[in-house]
């Protein structure tokens, strides 16, 4: 019963997750890579992406308070981390890193300021998740084999 | 396809291919490195284009194949590009999430065998192995089919001019050219055994390509053919062949360089403009004593002779290459011959004439051939002038140089056996931006603290999960208690979250200066917990984002989708058959 729970939360999390646009097609990619090689690839995945991407996020962040802001560089930052959050499929934030890119491109500071904001949020709501969800699965494959 | 004449290396070809991926984003590197792997591909990843290059010239004939992303700070991926297929000849695919049709037009244009859009899949990867193929199919029926236009060559009235014609085509047109040439002429002798498409492959080293251009001099460029070339460089190994296909290189490189350099004449406030060809200057052809050149180059690299080249691409603080490569957009067909090329040092390459080397990477050849240690040279180190002496210095973004990032730019200088370190602990520090590789020794001690945590927590998350059942059966409901047991664990900076807001955490950033974004590491953990969340599982992570975006929605939101009450204490009581 403790069992089938767990790994109905897992499934409900992961699906909701997809459902409600969180993910993307490249995190089943992730999980497809794993294997008994490593066992826990996309959690490593997981936590490198954002382990790393909090310079990335730095980067932009000082981009932004630079006066007057620099709006390729701020491009390139963004790009640099729109590219990373491709690589766990992190839907929503890549959505509002494209916004910030536009944003970028009509040298609107305050769009930028604002989607950025917005990327955090994001960003942070996903971590979240991903941390519950993972939680909940390496709680059921631990414990239950 | 003549499968049975033209073996491939290996037996069980293509697996075993050996795949060098480059890119900054070390998630990435991770996963195409798993990816390749299952392809059965043998892989060395690398986060620096530099370090990339190194490897590439150490083991010359080590990489069959190499994958580099487009964006790195320390070099651009079409320099890289560039360089490899210049020096190694290799076949390159780039890769990039911008998939813009003018992003890909010049992969294209600057040699790239193929283009792949981010986020990669598997099955993308699984065919890379055709363009290794493809590629020595090629160069098997290049070298017939050159010794065959060598032998035309020879009947006509020594006019090497329409050889020239021929070599300085666009390359398509040649290779279709000499593809059919090829099928004419040798129906017999189709078989070539790899070895001898190996041997097509030359590395150009600095002496040789030295030793080149002087006889390209000599004889008077207009005038220049390969037989002559090789007559006058008096290089007992080198073929004809070999001397054709890198003058039909230089002279791409030589028409792309004035095309630049009539571009860059015309523009004006570039932010290069103190910035030589780093091609051109690296080797201090402009006096043809070969002195190393007084300007900076652009690139990172290090150049002929000892002499360094500091790239100061810009005078601010974010990373130096990228934003004077991206001005350097022409490029000829197959394989263009270097990367960049800035102001000052075009107009002076096109006043001394055609005359130039080409290929800085042959100045990195140089390094080696000085015998200088591999070297990086620091990306954005503005205003490093290049002087005559030869001071080798040696610029490794050492990470734990800890780097201010206040945006002033300093001179790094770091202990080389330490710059030469493994592949994956190469880091590539731009002033402003925060280094690439994971491997690498984070930038600020707090960083680097929950780097390496957060490299730990990977390992342990499984190992510090059975504590939580204890924290959590403890903490049903309670939040306080958990934070303390938290500290036992390989917890991070987690701050008082309910009480920092967005300012200021902001301000907080400013003011620790050149820390990384993210809360200070506190011991005293105050766990927000929402209801029920289990949230022992540490990845590591900075939680900067936490404390900012603590939302209660979210919390509401949580419960109702993952666990009631009664949920909690199922998970509870699991945990503790643990």
């Amino acid at each position: 019963m403790d069992k089938t729970k767990l790994r109905q939360q897992a499934l409900f999390i992961r699906t909701s997750l997809f459902d409600q646009g969180f993910l993307d097609e490249q995190f089943i990619q992730l999980e497809e890579l794993q294997d008994d090689v490593n066992p826990n690839f996309v959690e490593e995945i997981v936590t490198l992406f954002y382990s790393d991407s909090v310079r990335l996020i730095y980067n932009i962040e000082r981009g932004l308070m630079s006066n007057p802001p620099n709006f390729t560089k701020l491009d390139d930052f963004m790009h640099q981390f729109k590219g990373s959050c491709s690589s766990i499929g992190a839907k929503k934030v890549k959505t509002e890193c494209s916004r910030f890119s536009e944003y970028c491109a009509a040298e609107n500071f305050e769009g930028c300021f604002m989607t950025f904001q917005q990327i955090n949020v994001e960003y942070t709501t996903l971590k979240k998740k991903l941390q519950t969800y993972f939680q909940v699965s390496i709680t059921f494959n631990v414990i239950f084999w | 396809m003549d499968n049975g004449c033209f073996s491939s290396p290996r037996r069980d070809f293509p697996a075993g291919l050996r795949v060098l991926v480059v890119d900054d984003d070390p998630t990435w590197l991770k996963i195409l490195e798993k990816m390749l792997k299952k392809c059965n591909y043998e892989v060395t990843t690398c986060c620096l284009a530099r370090h990339a290059l190194n490897l590439l010239r150490e083991r010359k004939d080590g990489y069959d194949i190499v994958i580099s992303d487009v964006n790195m700070p320390d070099m651009d991926g079409f320099k890289l590009l560039e360089h490899v297929g210049l020096e190694m000849d290799l076949p390159v695919i780039m890769m990039s999430v911008d998939g813009e049709t003018s992003r890909v037009m010049k992969g294209v244009q600057h040699g790239a065998c193929d283009y792949l859009l981010k986020p990669i899949r598997m099955k993308e990867l699984r065919n890379i192995w055709q363009h290794v193929f493809r590629k020595r199919i090629h160069e098997a029926k290049e070298f017939e089919s050159f010794e065959s236009f060598e032998s035309i060559h020879l009947m006509r009235n020594g006019s090497e001019l329409s050889d020239e014609g021929n070599l300085f085509a666009v390359e398509d047109v040649t290779s279709t050219k000499k593809r059919k040439d090829a099928d004419n002429k040798h129906d017999d002798k189709e078989c070539m055994d790899p070895s001898s498409a190996k041997k097509a492959r030359v590395v150009w080293s600095v002496d040789l390509h030295q030793k080149f251009v002087k006889a390209v001099n000599q004889i008077g460029f207009d005038k220049v053919g390969p037989k002559k070339i090789l007559d006058l460089m008096n290089v007992p190994w080198l073929t004809r062949e070999n001397v054709a296909s890198h003058l039909q290189k230089y002279r791409l490189y030589l028409i792309r360089i004035q095309k630049e350099n009539d571009r860059r004449s015309s523009s004006s406030g570039m932010k290069h403009s103190d910035f030589p060809s780093k091609d051109l200057g690296s080797f201090g052809f402009q006096n043809p004593v070969n002195k190393q050149q007084n300007d900076v180059s652009t690139d990172s690299y290090n150049y002929s002779d000892g002499s360094l080249h500091l790239p100061t691409v810009e005078n601010k603080n974010y990373e130096g290459d990228k934003g004077s490569v991206s001005q350097f957009t022409i490029a000829k067909k197959g394989r263009p011959l270097t990367g960049n090329v800035t102001d000052s040092n075009m107009r002076e390459s096109s006043r001394v004439g055609l005359n130039q080397p080409f290929a800085q990477s042959e100045g990195n050849h140089a390094v080696f051939d000085c015998s200088l240690p591999t070297q990086y040279s620091w990306t954005e180190v503005p205003n490093m002038q290049l002087k005559e002496e030869h001071k080798s210095l040696v610029h490794l973004e050492d990470s734990f140089n800890q780097m201010p990032l206040h945006g002033k730019q300093h001179h790094i200088q770091v202990d080389q056996s330490q710059s030469v370190a493994s592949i994956s602990s190469a880091p590539s520090i731009t002033e402003e931006e925060v280094p690439a590789c994971i491997e690498a020794k984070p930038l600020f001690s707090d960083f680097k603290n929950d780097r390496s945590s957060s490299v730990n927590s990977i390992g342990n998350a499984v190992d510090t999960f059975p504590i939580q059942p204890g924290s959590l059966a403890m903490n049903a409901q309670s939040l306080e208690p958990i934070s303390t047991t938290n500290s036992g664990l390989k917890a991070h900076g987690y701050n008082n979250l309910s009480c920092i807001s967005d300012v200021e955490i902001y301000q907080r950033n400013l003011l620790l200066g050149g820390e990384a974004a993210s809360a200070p590491l506190d011991e005293d953990l105050h766990f927000q917990w929402l209801q029920g969340e289990c949230y022992n599982m540490n990845f590591g992570l900075q939680n900067i984002g936490m404390s900012e975006y603590y939302d209660p929605g979210l919390i509401a939101e949580a419960p109702s989708h993952l666990y009631d009450s009664a949920d909690y204490s199922v998970i509870d009581q699991g945990l503790f058959i643990a």
